[in-house]
């Protein structure tokens, strides 16, 4: 049986991992490659690395990073953040990534989506996509690290770019990231549920038990980034205690 | 040990690479027939569409030249199904070194995607490829066709119904899943390859 994936997320800046609240206050969280193999021991189904360095040596730092994680670990990644063209996406795969996260370019320019999946394949295009609730009470898309709404619904959004070739949604709630009180559980299972391809959901794991409520509402995956950091939750305990829920869990 | 891996223009061959040296072997990355010929053992990986692949194989004569390969021979994923005898995937003729027919998934319910993304079981494990390998293991697989269940089949997974995880045939298998990417399983199954190639 096909299982539920757990996906510690590490955001890296300048080489470091680093963990915000809501997307702000940075906390330096430790190197990568050692926090990825750990995880990778203990469990972890994927690993997802959201580069969010803003120099321009950082194309050549991800991708010695990225060749150092592939090195290390032998489970699947994602890498993100600042892709922009199918070259940004060539070396990374080319250093070992199996799949790339793609989410403001391909907002501002949906093609780049397209372009993607005819030159790798839809299963390494993964679409993140930022939300918070508006005013109208809808689910509305951000970008640029959650500073700059688009006006455009998620569902929406998703629909266009699933069409377009994404293999994976990573949906991010601006709302619960960093505050621990369990994810956009509503959401992310209507989406799930609205179409065809993998839906992870992420922000706002703070238990064990939160974990177990998006995946039981129909999430195919679960991101956490802080808690795993921090050990505040343990990934042989989590995914033990998601067995016992009945869950189908590597 | 001469390990070769076919380059053809298919994604994702570098994880295999990096996880074989992560083994402490160098493997050779070429299209070149001479040298696919002469090597120990040969890793046939890759990622994307069947029929593009399959006209780069015919352009560089590798559709002879691999179906007549005495080593032992190891298709991976997309490798695996260009190994079958035909596969839906844009109506394309393959290797026809296993009798299989590659389908695409028809899921049965709402909740099963496609492609298929993450860790799956795999049972009915009969080829010395998964020796050590404890039966209900999970590997990783990321695909949206899959080979029918036949006489070759070494391994079944269920996912929209049974299919298979992995075929067998003298010196040739195939794995649907990525035994580079699935963890210490993975590795057993690669290993095991190496060692029946020693």
């Amino acid at each position: 049986m096909l299982t539920k994936r757990i996906i510690p997320c590490l955001d890296i800046k300048d080489g470091r991992t680093v963990k915000g609240t809501n997307f702000l206050e940075l906390r330096d969280a430790g190197d990568p490659v050692e926090l990825a193999t750990v995880y990778a021991l203990n469990g972890a189904d994927e690993l997802v690395f959201l580069d969010i360095t803003a120099t321009h040596e950082r194309r050549k730092t991800l991708s010695d990073l990225v060749r150092r994680i592939a090195k290390s670990i032998n489970i699947p990644f994602t890498v993100g953040g600042g892709i922009t063209s199918v070259e940004d996406v060539r070396v990374l795969l080319d250093n070992g990534a199996d799949k790339i996260s793609v989410n403001s370019a391909a907002f501002k320019r949906p093609e780049l989506i397209s372009e993607l999946a005819s030159e790798f394949g839809s299963q390494c295009v993964v679409l993140a996509v930022d939300i918070k609730k508006n005013e109208l009470n809808q689910y509305e898309v951000f970008l640029n690290g959650g500073r700059l709404p688009t006006g455009r619904e998620c569902a929406d959004w998703i629909t266009e770019a699933v069409k377009r070739g994404a293999g994976e949604i990573l949906l991010t709630s601006m709302d619960h990231d960093g505050v621990k009180n369990g994810f956009a559980v509503e959401i992310t299972a209507r989406i799930s549920n609205m179409i065809s391809v993998p839906v992870i959901a992420s922000g706002g794991a703070g238990t064990p038990e939160h974990f177990a409520e998006v995946l039981q509402a129909g999430a195919d995956a679960a991101l956490a980034a802080s808690i795993f950091h921090f050990k505040e939750v343990e990934l042989p305990f989590l995914k033990q205690y998601l067995k016992e829920q009945k869950l189908p869990i590597r | 040990m001469n390990v070769v891996v076919i380059k053809y223009n298919a994604g994702n061959i570098q994880s295999v690479q990096i996880a074989l040296e992560r083994m402490g072997i160098i493997p050779v990355f070429t299209d070149d027939t001479d040298t696919i010929l002469q090597a120990d053992c040969v890793i046939f990986p890759g990622v994307g569409e069947a029929r593009s692949a399959m006209h780069y194989l015919q352009s560089r004569s590798l559709d002879k030249v691999i179906p007549a390969i005495q080593r032992p021979f190891l298709g991976i994923c997309l490798g695996m199904q260009l190994m079958c005898s035909h596969s839906q995937e844009n109506d394309t003729q393959c290797l026809g070194i296993f009798q299989q027919q590659v389908l695409r998934f028809q899921p049965t319910e709402l909740n099963e995607k496609i492609p298929q993304i993450g860790w799956n079981s795999i049972h009915t494990l009969t080829s010395p490829l998964f020796t050590g390998v404890t039966e209900g293991s999970y590997c990783y697989f990321v695909h949206s066709y899959r080979a029918e269940l036949g006489e070759s089949t070494s391994a079944v997974t269920d996912y929209c119904g049974k299919y298979s995880a992995a075929l067998c045939r003298d010196n040739f298998y195939g794995v649907q899943f990525h035994p580079e990417k699935s963890a210490e399983v993975g590795e057993i199954i690669l290993s095991n390859f190496i060692s029946i190639a020693s």
